[in-house]
């Protein structure tokens, strides 16, 4: 079955024909032709596919694209304007990354989950559950547990989030 | 993937009522286990019924308890003032579970109905009653790390995966239901089954209900509570075991205590027995020993399952100490 939907991405409206099986990683990437959101395992379990939807840190490989129909989507790719984004530059700063195939996803996990911390939202590590968060190393590798990768480069990727947190 | 149709209902009875109309029609909200299992094979609905932007988006009090609507964000009912300050225990299973990409898609109704994690029930080349009924259980003979201990049967030995449905159980939630014939509340304990020889049905839902919001009582022994998970890795990674724990206790005895363990049973399992061994009793951790090991009278273990057992006792001796002793502090 064919839909046609609606999506904004990357501040750009887009009007993309999806069979209702199509994933939105795959309509972003192979429709709209955004290529900044990895199929890594296609599965949910890596993290490479991640982006901002409705300003939110999501999977696009775990959705139907018909389901977001009307969704507004930040990709790496537009997270910074004409400018790097000041996690971008924090990942480049502390090699936060080897291979950057997960770098497009993590980037985009990090600025969702700087801002879940900004708004008081605990984590699994956060002790007092209504006290204010402190982005400590715990909490950065706790919240960013959900993106894998697999050249290892975490300690670069502990130092640019921390550093862009702090910024 | 077979082809489907898509359709998004405007009305949770209107959602209910295209799923009773159309054989193969599926609900879909969250989408964190059902796309997955689109592209496995291990799902192949003709008809998705789109619940996820249904009005079910409240997390709001009623007298004694917070009711909290299906398509709460599991995210959001992490952080919400009233479930932090007064449900601790809903967050911190919350918060255990998934990643934050996860939990910002799955909803409370779909965490709830997520299915097991058992590998050969997503790998659809071997054999799994669950998924093809009357296959046999691969499991049996196979990789079984993770197989239940406690209320399994010949024809499926896999374990429920939420880690909310061990808190829920262990808060004695109801489940609100709508269905073709109207709404109706059961007891959360009621919700999930033991598999018996019908290893495909996880609940005890009709094939047409829908999950409109559960109730959690909002118990002062609910107010004392912690969610202690031990898993393979330090996050992002299902139960090997799970306790929640909540306890009351007063001049210096158990006053009312509630267990619940995940990752032992094809449903959230509350340890009653465990439970009445306690009330009344120090809460020391010998007691705790004792009421684990009476509740686990029962349990069936294999030499790759055997480590459940201490693993068990050990972390709730610590949740329910750790709580005692928060309490007198």
């Amino acid at each position: 079955m064919e839909a046609t939907i609606h999506l904004t991405v990357d501040g750009t409206d887009r009007s993309v024909d999806v069979d209702t099986r199509t994933t939105l990683l795959d309509a972003l990437r192979e429709r709209v032709g955004v290529t900044s959101p990895k199929k890594g395992c296609d599965h949910g379990q890596c993290g490479s596919c991640t982006v901002l939807l409705d300003g939110r840190r999501h999977l696009t490989c775990l959705a139907i694209a018909v389901a977001y129909d009307g969704a507004e989507i930040v990709t790496a790719d537009g997270l910074g304007g004409a400018d790097l984004h000041p996690v971008q530059q924090a990942f480049l700063d502390h090699d936060g990354f080897q291979c950057g195939y997960c770098t497009p996803g993590q980037v985009c996990s990090a600025v969702g989950a700087i801002d879940e911390a900004k708004q008081g939202r605990p984590s699994h590590v956060t002790d007092d559950l209504e006290a204010d968060v402190q982005l400590t190393d715990d909490e950065i590798r706790e919240r960013m547990s959900g993106n894998l990768c697999r050249c290892g480069a975490y300690p670069g990727i502990l130092a640019a989030v921390r550093e862009a947190a702090q910024g | 993937m077979r082809a489907m149709e898509y359709v998004r209902p405007a009305t949770p009875a209107e959602a209910v009522a295209t799923v009773a109309a159309r054989p193969g029609a599926r609900f879909l909200a969250g989408g964190t286990n059902l796309v997955d299992h689109l592209k496995l094979g291990v799902a192949s609905p003709e008809t998705l019924v789109d619940v996820r932007r249904l009005p079910l988006d409240a997390v709001e009090t009623y007298d004694g308890g917070v009711r909290v609507g299906a398509n709460v964000l599991n995210s959001d009912l992490a952080s919400h003032p009233l479930v932090r300050s007064r449900l601790p225990l809903v967050s911190r299973a919350l918060l255990a579970g998934a990643s934050g990409q996860i939990r910002n898609q799955a909803t409370t109704g779909g965490n709830l109905l997520q299915r097991t994690r058992c590998v050969y029930f997503q790998d659809v080349t071997t054999p799994c009653n669950k998924r093809e009924p009357g296959s046999g259980c691969s499991a049996l003979e196979g990789y079984g790390r993770y197989n239940a201990i406690l209320g399994a049967s010949p024809a499926c030995v896999a374990t429920h995966p939420s880690d909310l449905a061990v808190a829920l159980a262990a808060l004695d939630a109801s489940v609100v239901l709508l269905g073709a014939d109207g709404e109706r509340r059961i007891p959360f304990e009621e919700l999930h089954r033991l598999p018996g020889d019908d290893a495909a049905t996880d609940t005890t839902l009709g094939p047409d209900e829908l999950i409109l919001a559960v109730e959690v009582p909002t118990t002062e022994a609910a107010r004392r509570s912690a969610y202690r998970k031990v898993r393979d890795r330090a996050s992002f990674a299902f139960a090997l075991v799970s306790v929640a724990g909540a306890v009351r206790v007063t001049d210096g005895v158990v006053e009312d205590v509630r267990i619940a363990w995940g990752g032992v049973a094809h449903k959230p399992w509350r340890a009653r027995r465990a439970e009445a061994a306690l009330v009344g009793q120090a809460l020391t951790a010998d007691a705790v020993r004792a009421a684990v090991d009476d509740e686990l009278g029962a349990a069936e273990t294999t030499p790759q399952t055997a480590y459940k057992v201490p693993m068990l006792r050990n972390t709730t001796v610590l949740t329910l100490t750790q709580l005692a002793e928060e309490e007198v502090a």
